[in-house]
């Protein structure tokens, strides 16, 4: 390696890191993602321009590489709604899985390069790039709606289990049989199919926690394509991401009062019947009657979930906040850690619609002042609310950190239609007296609200 | 050996640097973590480089395009949530 390459090194790790340590305080993180960008530059132009006696043709056909992965990266990233944020990171994360795996599989190809340690580091990352990419597309496509039921069947962690015990035995041929080596595509697509399979049957609210799992682990195995490239920025950066990423995921998972294990292993939901009688005890309430339970209550709590995010009706719903506490009514915000398909998702719809940070709630805020509130209007969230979690020991959800709206007097529920949530648990809140629900799409029912708050 | 010692002190550092994070910057440290990964570029356009015959070409270069999504992609979402952090600094607590 040359010097230049050794500082870029230094340079670009100290300001990853710098990135990731300011991404982590709310004041400071738009300036660490910059940080970090400079960081990524420098890394790249550093470490290729040690290539720099190499064919033209080489240099173009890696730039048409950038240019096109590059070019579709921006182009859909930019254009995509706020609320499908979520999934672009499953997606983007799945893609560094591949290209982690990618490498080893290049390597793999010289018949004269991996031979001992180094072949073992290439295995390791080949399979945990490769579970990544498999297990990062499934959550992709489960986030973005088009994959809806879990798939589970007896037996299937043994069935997982005895998948990775054939990987660790075609691993064991790669050591003692060089023609093993020809059985790369088989690694790989059993490496991919075993992200695949052991991602299916988990459920949607754990999804988070999944995705941030699948991101460490991309980072780990582009720390151990370090090991084996030798090249300390992959080696730092990388597993600098493994190991925060290992933490991120411990707190994502503990906001949800749940362990890694129990998300990765005992498939949530996986026990429980399917909601039912909700639609033969639950009440509707007509607009009009909203509109003034909503205008002539002095203290009220709005409860967003998923439901506000795929109707888009963020700014709908910031407009009739404002006209509320036009009106002198206490609007607040209380937010769940894990509302919507991502922990945060409230917070950075809210802000996008320019409600003000002091507005919003967390759980223990919110809580207490639940039983003192007219009227709590909840927006398509369900889980997050579901008093089955506390009181239900059968239940799924049950030992959830919830926000207790059951003690609200009054709640209206803005909701799609009358299944369950994302978890697909049923919820007694939707059935309880005080409750009374306004069916439609979020910014549609907003909307009408909205116009029969004006002509009151 | 040397690279041992590297892995683990950056094992470490990445446990300690965050430590604290409030709930709501939970899924754009995700992405910002998911962009830094992205280093695989180097990676990729390594092996790239150095890769001999068709076959170890299409796949390096296969690479390539995924690994620059990965960058791309990663710092444009993680740019997009974090500016609406920046537009609301100063205008109240910012959830320390």
């Amino acid at each position: 390696m040359n010097e230049w390459a050794g500082l870029s090194d230094l340079v670009a790790s100290a300001l990853l890191i710098g990135g990731i340590k300011a991404m982590s305080h709310p004041r400071f993180a738009h300036r660490g993602i910059v940080l970090a960008g400079w960081g990524m530059l420098i890394a790249v132009v550093g470490n290729v321009s040690v290539y720099s006696h190499l064919a033209p043709a080489t240099w173009l056909w890696a730039g048409v590489a950038i240019l096109l992965g590059g070019g579709v990266a921006w182009l859909t990233s930019r254009r995509i709604a706020m609320t499908a944020m979520p999934q672009m990171v499953a997606l983007f994360n799945g893609l560094g899985g591949g290209a982690a795996a990618l490498i080893v599989v290049t390597e793999l190809l010289n018949p004269a390069s991996l031979r001992g340690l180094t072949l073992g580091f290439g295995l390791i990352a080949l399979t945990i790039g490769s579970l990544s990419f498999g297990g990062s597309l499934i959550a992709f496509l489960k986030l973005a709606g088009r994959l809806r039921h879990p798939w589970r069947f007896r037996h299937q962690n043994e069935l997982h289990l005895i998948w990775f015990g054939l990987i660790a035995l075609l691993a064991v041929g790669f050591f003692t049989l060089p023609q093993t080596r020809d059985l790369t595509p088989i690694f790989v697509i059993l490496a991919v199919g075993l992200g695949i399979a052991s991602t299916g049957p988990i459920g949607g609210a754990d999804m988070p926690v999944v995705i941030s799992f699948y991101n460490a682990l991309t980072g780990l195995a582009v720390g151990v394509d370090g090991l084996l490239l030798r090249n300390p920025a992959l080696l730092i950066a990388g597993t600098v991401v493994g190991a925060s990423g290992t933490l991120l995921t411990r707190l994502m998972a503990k906001a949800m009062n749940r362990s890694l294990g129990a998300v990765l292993f005992s498939h949530f939901g996986a026990t429980l019947e399917k909601g039912t009688g909700e639609a033969e005890a639950s009440k509707e309430m007509d607009l009009t009657d909203a509109a003034v339970s909503l205008a002539y209550a002095r203290k009220i709590r709005i409860v967003p979930g998923y439901g506000l995010a795929t109707a888009q009706a963020q700014h709908k719903l910031a407009e009739l906040t404002e006209w509320l506490i036009h009106k002198g009514v206490e609007v607040r915000f209380p937010i769940h850690p894990v509302a919507g398909r991502m922990p945060g998702h409230m917070n950075v719809l809210l802000a996008e619609a320019g409600v003000p940070y002091e507005l919003i709630q967390d759980l223990e805020e919110a809580n207490p002042e639940f039983s003192q509130v007219d009227v709590v209007l909840v927006i398509g969230a369900n889980d997050v609310i579901n008093p089955d979690a506390r009181n239900n020991p059968g239940s799924p959800l049950f030992g959830m950190p919830i926000l207790e709206v059951d003690h609200a007097p009054k709640t209206l529920v803005i909701k799609r239609g009358q299944g369950t949530g994302f978890a697909g648990v049923a919820n007694p809140l939707f059935t309880a007296e005080t409750t009374y629900l306004l069916y439609g799409d979020a910014r549609e029912v907003l909307n009408r609200l909205l116009a029969a708050l004006k002509s009151l | 050996m040397m690279l041992a010692f590297v892995f683990l002190l950056a094992a470490f550092t990445g446990y300690e640097i965050i430590s604290r994070v409030p709930a709501l910057l939970h899924t754009p440290l995700m992405s910002g973590t998911n962009f830094i990964h992205g280093i695989v570029l180097v990676g990729s356009l390594w092996v790239f480089f150095s890769a001999r015959g068709p076959w170890a070409e299409s796949v390096a270069w296969l690479g390539i395009v995924l690994a620059s999504a990965n960058v791309v992609g990663g710092f444009v979402t993680t740019e997009r949530m974090l500016r609406l952090f920046r537009a609301k600094r100063g205008e109240g607590p910012p959830g320390e």
